[in-house]
């Protein structure tokens, strides 16, 4: 029976990707294990196998088309003696995506996005649509290429060219000195750093996840975070731990936590958290000259995401500088990180209920770009807060009180904060979507401290 | 007995003798000092004195050159001293003064000095090894011959973290020493009683690195030794441990019963095995010195000692708003 071979997802947060190359053509017999063909997903290039063996009875996506979305039909394979024709009475029976429940968690395409006043950019200056991954590396090698202290170490960094595909070509370009693949031990490479760190140099410590810094998560706030007040000013630690953090699509517990709020307790480090990809850029180059510890939360989902990124021979964005993404009269979103998805999209539907949002993306946590919001919310008397961590301790809750404090008599309404729920993270993708916080949370939110 | 054979014909100077001499006796000296000051009240929080172990900083200090690194644990002031930082400045810090190295904001765990490439004084067990590695990784990176002696106790030596840096050390061939202060006790668990695996350095066979054991309380073997391990790094060859045995005379910090061991075993070991005894035998029977020479050096090690505890108490506290300094550095423009 002839069946259809689709386009296949090759990671947890992949959607659609390109089909570089077709290693078959029409007609070939092929057996379980042979090579159909090359896909290029935003990571990397893979080769896909055969599952069963047939004969490639039609192409149905020719080689170099992108943007083919996960699922879709690209061959037909047949058996001896039929033709492809005969597919269209076979039915796609075990295409495993659920047809009415459209993959809303993470659209396929970036939201629309709004470029407003640019503080940090000259006006006039080109923009460049790049990827926020792009912009990581751009940052790197950019400071890499400006400073021979600099180096990125972590696994996967080098050879393989980023577990996410972060440091590609930086290998190529600085060597094997400088872009340094480590044995998995993220204890003891963390140690290093810091140690390499008071030694004089800028090390990048890439950890494949930030689930897997608590394995080191003593050295970046014993060693790292604190030796500067305790050597009573002599010798601190220049160094960035970067990496993704918070919750990517369907990878269960232990690889979706958002550690946003608990190195934003630290004193001595510094904590950042990009939303988009000039930020992303900007950001990471000011966290490597930075002379102290930053942690650099960055976000799987964001990395194929494209923004504009002003074209400048060395674009920075300084620490402690929330941005105002829209200006708006009627509530304060504040959020960060993948949350300015949700805070971003809200304020767009709400503007179509006649609801004006103004948006801050806080950009870095600590320092934290206090007088921003509350100025923002001593004009519109509300506040939503949005981010993907836990509520218990949020970065939500300390914004609240800090509102309270210092703006209580401008409060029209509670401040509300939109978290992700109080349990660990389910793997079931229905559960999964329960679990973070969503557009409509926002919306709903809003719409209580405007008592709509 | 020890200290008879090797008095036979020590390969060493006379000066250099009474050096280590000198040196050994400031360590004892000052640990004394900081044992009363503790006493009194000055001293405060986890103070973990040195005294029996002199040999081995001293030792290994013999074998250093300028530029070279020293990183350690809480155990810490022997070291200090050793690599030539002010007593004043670490007597100043153990009772929480401005005059102290860390302006009295680290304490008897957390010093360091930049000038003498002194980088801790790290409170959390065998965290320094990792870190020391890493200053190892930093001189290896900018390509001179600088060596890191990355100091650990038994105690530290079951912790994971140190094989993950022997695993990178050698596959990178960072010139880190390794040096394992077997003092026999981990708080109060014997080595006997916390692992079956006869000896610590021969671990290091495990991910290729060469080490051996020494005597550490004979302060020429250890500088041999020493000297041996960063020959070994200098050229480049990564990696080295020593496993020096040595032993603690007091109890693991101020605030030990010391019900794990016995008097009796405490007082052998200073009665046939002290180090610093072993070189004032080597000093007279040498003829190097004379019993009043060497009254003149206690005398003035003492008197240096008294000076560092008197201005440990003269140095003010810090002002309150060190409270607010030091935590970040100020980024350049």
């Amino acid at each position: 029976m002839a069946t259809e071979i689709l386009m296949p997802a090759l990671s947890p947060t992949m959607e659609e990707g390109t089909l570089a190359k077709w290693l078959v053509k029409e007609g070939d017999t092929v057996s379980s294990g042979d090579i159909l063909a090359e896909i290029e997903t935003d990571k990397a290039t893979m080769e896909f196998e055969a599952v069963d063996e047939g004969i490639v009875g039609k192409i149905l996506v020719a080689e170099g088309t992108e943007g083919v979305k996960v699922n879709t039909a690209i061959a037909v394979m047949v058996e001896e003696g039929e033709s492809a024709d005969d597919i269209k009475e076979a039915k796609p029976a075990d295409a495993q995506a659920a047809p009415d429940e459209p993959a809303a968690a993470a659209p396929a395409a970036p939201v629309a996005v709004v470029t407003p006043a640019e503080m940090d950019i000259p006006e006039g200056t080109e923009m460049k649509p790049t990827t926020v991954r792009e912009a990581l590396r751009d940052a790197m090698a950019e400071e890499m290429r400006a400073n021979d202290n600099v180096f990125l170490m972590g696994e996967e960094v080098a050879e393989y060219q980023g577990a996410y595909k972060i440091s590609q070509g930086l290998l190529d370009e600085f060597g094997a000195r400088r872009v340094i693949d480590t044995p998995i031990t993220e204890h003891g490479f963390a140690g290093i750093g810091v140690g390499a760190a008071f030694g004089g140099l800028n090390p990048i410590v890439e950890f494949m996840t930030f689930n897997f810094a608590m394995q080191a998560i003593d050295h970046i706030i014993n060693s790292a975070a604190k030796t500067l007040y305790m050597s009573g000013g002599q010798m601190g630690a220049p160094i960035v731990f970067r990496g993704p953090n918070g919750a990517a699509a369907r990878v269960g517990a232990q690889h979706s936590h958002d550690y946003a709020s608990w190195y934003s307790q630290v004193p001595g480090l510094k904590v950042v958290m990009p939303y988009s990809a000039a930020d992303a850029k900007g950001l990471l180059k000011t966290a490597i000259r930075d002379p102290n510890p930053v942690i650099f939360l960055e976000n799987e989902i964001l990395y194929g995401q494209s923004f504009d990124v002003p074209v400048m021979d060395d674009y920075t964005v300084p620490f402690g500088k929330a941005k105002i993404w829209r200006e708006g009269s009627d509530v304060t979103i504040v959020s960060f990180g993948i949350g300015m998805k949700y805070a971003l999209e809200a304020a767009d539907e709400l503007a179509k209920e006649g609801i004006s949002a103004e948006v801050i993306d806080l950009r870095t946590l600590r320092p934290l770009d206090m007088p921003t919001v509350i100025e923002s919310v001593k004009k519109t008397n509300r506040c939503v807060t949005v981010e993907e961590g836990f509520p218990v301790c949020s970065i939500g809750s300390y914004l609240s009180a800090q509102i309270m404090t210092e703006a209580f008599d401008y409060l029209d309404a509670p401040v509300l904060n939109c978290t992700g729920k109080d349990v660990p993270m389910p793997y079931a993708a229905n559960l999964e979507k329960l679990a973070l916080t969503t557009t409509k949370e926002v919306m709903d939110a809003v719409k209580a401290v405007t008592y709509r | 007995m020890a200290a008879k054979k090797s008095a036979k014909k020590p390969n060493v100077s006379k000066d250099e003798l009474l050096q280590y001499y000198r040196d050994m006796l400031l360590i004892r000296r000052f640990e004394e000092k900081a044992g009363q000051l503790y006493g009194m009240g000055l001293i405060g929080g986890f103070c973990h004195l040195y005294i029996g172990q002199e040999a081995v900083v001293v030792g290994l200090e013999a074998a250093a050159k300028e530029g070279d690194k020293r990183i350690t644990s809480y155990r810490d002031h022997g070291h200090m001293l050793a690599c030539g930082m002010d007593p004043k400045g670490v007597m100043a810090e153990l009772t929480g003064r401005e005059g102290g190295y860390s302006k009295g904001k680290g304490g008897s765990m957390h010093m360091f000095s930049k000038e003498k490439h002194f980088y801790g004084g790290h409170g959390i067990v065998a965290a320094q090894v990792p870190l020391g590695a890493g200053l190892a990784f930093s001189d290896k990176y900018k390509g001179n011959d600088n060596v890191t002696f990355t100091y650990f106790g038994d105690g530290a030596a079951n912790q994971g973290q140190v094989y993950e840096a022997y695993n990178m050390a050698e596959l990178w061939d960072l010139p880190v020493v390794f040096v394992i202060e077997n003092n026999q006790y981990a708080m109060g668990t014997s080595t006997k009683r916390s692992t079956k695996s006869p000896s610590y350095w021969e671990r290091g066979a495990a991910y290729g690195i060469e080490g051996e054991e020494v005597d550490g309380m004979d302060v020429l073997k250890v500088k041999e030794a020493g000297e041996k391990a960063v020959a070994h790094c200098r050229a480049g060859k990564g990696p080295y441990i020593l496993e020096i045995k040595t032993y603690r005379y007091r109890g693991h910090s101020m605030s030990d019963p010391a019900k794990y061991r016995t008097r009796e075993e405490v007082q052998k070991m200073r009665d046939e095995r002290d180090a610093i005894e072993q070189v004032r035998d080597m000093l007279l029977t040498g003829k190097h010195a004379s019993e009043d020479e060497l009254k003149a050096i206690d005398k003035e090690i003492k008197s240096v000692v008294n000076e560092a505890a008197e201005f440990s108490k003269e140095s003010p506290e810090p002002a309150l708003d060190e409270l607010y300094t030091d935590i970040y550095m100020e980024a350049e423009a």
